[in-house]
C-alpha cells in the first residue's frame, strides 16, 4: 500500500421515515473514508502522481468497504460519488490528483458498471471540517431521483498534513422522491448521460 | 404506551491505525450506532414519562447488537463502552434520561454481563448537534488506557420533535495509550469499578 493511512471510517445511514411516511425498504447509504498522509504537504511539488497511484488503490479499497458496509453486491449500488478534504499544508490541487485521474477505474470494477461521471467535491480545511459528498446515478447522471447529497465528518482529520478522502455509495435514491423527471427504469446507459 | 417511531439509523465504524506512533499491531475499532426517533413528548410538559424506558428496551437490544456485527460479530472483542442522547428543541434534558435504562441495559445484556457503570451524556440541540459520547472499559471503569469519547452527530437531526440516541463501543484502548494508571490486565472486576 503506497498511501500512509492513520484512520479508516465507515457510515451506513438508513431512512426508515420521512415527514411521517414509512419508507419501506429504507433507503440506504454509505460511505468509506481514509485518512492518509499527505506526501506532498508542506512544500510546491510538481509532479503530483504518487497522489494519483493514492488515488487508485483508494478507489478500490474504500468502495469495497463501502459496498461491504451496505452488505450488497457491488452490481447493485445504485449512485455514487466522492470527495477529499486536504490539510491546511496541502493544495486543492492535491485533492484533484488523489481522486481524477486514477481513482474512478477501480470504483467502477467493484461496482460492475459505472457509465456516468462520479459526481465530486473537494475543499481545503481544518480538522472536523465538513465534506458534502455528492451523489448521482452511477449509469446515467440525468436520473433525478438519485441526486442526492451525504454529509460526512470526522472530528480529528484531517491534520495539517493529511488528506481525508471519502467514497459514497447507495442501493437507492432519495427517500421520497417525486420531482420528476428522468426515472432510473428509463435508463438506456450508453452515454452515461440518460 | 407510545410506539417508537424510527425515521433514520446511522452505523459508523473507525479504525484507528496510529497517531503519529508506531502501527498498533492490532488497529483499534470504534463503532457509533444513532438512531432518530420521534419524541412523543415533546412540545408541552408530560409528567409520567417512564414507560416508555421499556418501550426502548428492544430498540436499544437491535443497536447493541448491530455495533456488535459492525466490530467484526465476537462479543468477547469489545472493551470499551459508552451512550448518550441529543433531544431536539422541543423536548427537555429528562426526555435524554429516558435513555439511560434501556441503553445500559441493551449493551450490557448483548456483552453478557459487563460489569462497569456505562458512560454517559447528553444534551438539547438542533440538527447537525454534535455529541462527544465518552467511553470507559466494559468492566472497571478506572481503566485508564481506555478512557475514550466519540464524537457522533447527523446533520438533519434531531429535528424539533425528535431524540437521537446513540450507543458507542470500542475493542481496545487508546492507539498510543501510555499515561498509567490501572491496566485492563490488572482488573479485579468485583465492583465495576477497578
Amino acid at each position: 500500500m503506497k498511501a500512509r493511512i492513520r484512520k479508516l471510517a465507515t457510515f451506513v445511514e438508513e431512512t426508515c421515515n420521512e415527514m411521517g411516511r414509512p419508507i419501506d425498504p429504507p433507503t440506504r447509504r454509505a460511505a468509506a473514508i481514509a485518512v492518509i498522509e499527505n506526501p506532498c504537504a508542506g512544500k510546491y511539488v510538481e509532479d503530483l502522481s504518487e497522489l494519483m497511484a493514492i488515488g487508485e488503490e483508494l478507489g478500490e479499497l474504500l468502495t469495497q468497504r463501502a459496498v461491504a458496509a451496505l452488505g450488497i453486491p457491488g452490481p447493485s449500488a445504485e449512485s455514487y460519488g466522492k470527495a477529499a478534504a486536504v490539510g491546511e499544508n496541502g493544495e486543492i490541487e492535491h485533492a484533484a490528483a488523489i481522486l481524477h485521474p486514477k481513482l474512478g477505474t477501480p470504483v467502477r470494477k467493484v461496482l460492475g458498471k459505472g457509465a456516468a461521471l462520479i459526481p465530486s467535491s473537494k475543499k481545503r480545511g481544518g480538522m472536523g471540517v465538513v465534506l458534502d459528498i455528492p451523489l448521482g446515478h452511477k449509469d446515467a447522471a440525468f436520473v433525478r431521483s438519485h441526486f442526492d447529497g451525504m454529509e460526512v465528518r470526522i472530528n480529528d482529520a484531517p491534520r495539517a498534513n493529511e488528506i481525508m478522502v471519502a467514497i459514497a455509495v447507495t442501493d437507492s435514491g432519495r427517500p421520497l422522491a417525486r420531482v420528476g423527471g428522468l426515472t432510473k427504469d428509463q435508463i438506456k446507459g450508453e452515454d452515461g448521460l440518460r | 404506551m407510545p410506539e417508537v417511531r424510527v425515521r433514520k439509523k446511522l452505523i459508523t465504524v473507525e479504525e484507528i491505525l496510529h497517531e503519529g506512533g508506531p502501527l498498533a499491531p492490532k488497529p483499534l475499532r470504534r463503532a457509533a450506532a444513532l438512531v432518530v426517533i420521534h419524541n412523543p413528548f415533546s412540545g408541552r410538559y408530560v409528567e409520567q414519562i417512564e414507560s416508555f424506558m421499556d418501550d426502548l428496551k428492544p430498540l436499544g437490544l437491535g443497536m447493541a447488537n448491530s455495533l456488535v456485527a459492525a466490530l467484526g460479530g465476537d462479543p468477547k472483542q469489545i472493551e470499551g463502552y459508552g451512550k448518550g442522547a441529543i433531544v431536539g428543541s422541543a423536548g427537555e434534558i429528562e426526555h435524554g434520561a429516558l435513555w439511560h435504562v434501556p441503553g445500559g441495559y441493551a449493551m450490557r445484556e448483548v456483552l453478557g454481563g459487563a460489569k462497569a457503570i456505562v458512560a454517559s451524556t447528553k444534551k438539547v440541540g438542533g440538527p447537525g448537534t454534535r455529541l462527544d459520547v465518552p467511553i470507559t472499559h466494559i468492566n472497571a471503569s478506572y481503566v485508564r488506557s481506555h478512557f475514550d469519547a466519540m464524537e457522533v452527530g447527523i446533520a438533519d437531526a434531531p429535528r424539533a420533535d425528535e431524540i437521537l440516541l446513540a450507543l458507542v463501543m470500542t475493542t481496545g484502548p487508546r492507539v498510543h495509550a501510555r499515561v498509567g494508571g490501572l491496566k485492563a490486565s490488572e482488573i479485579k472486576g468485583e465492583d465495576g469499578l477497578r
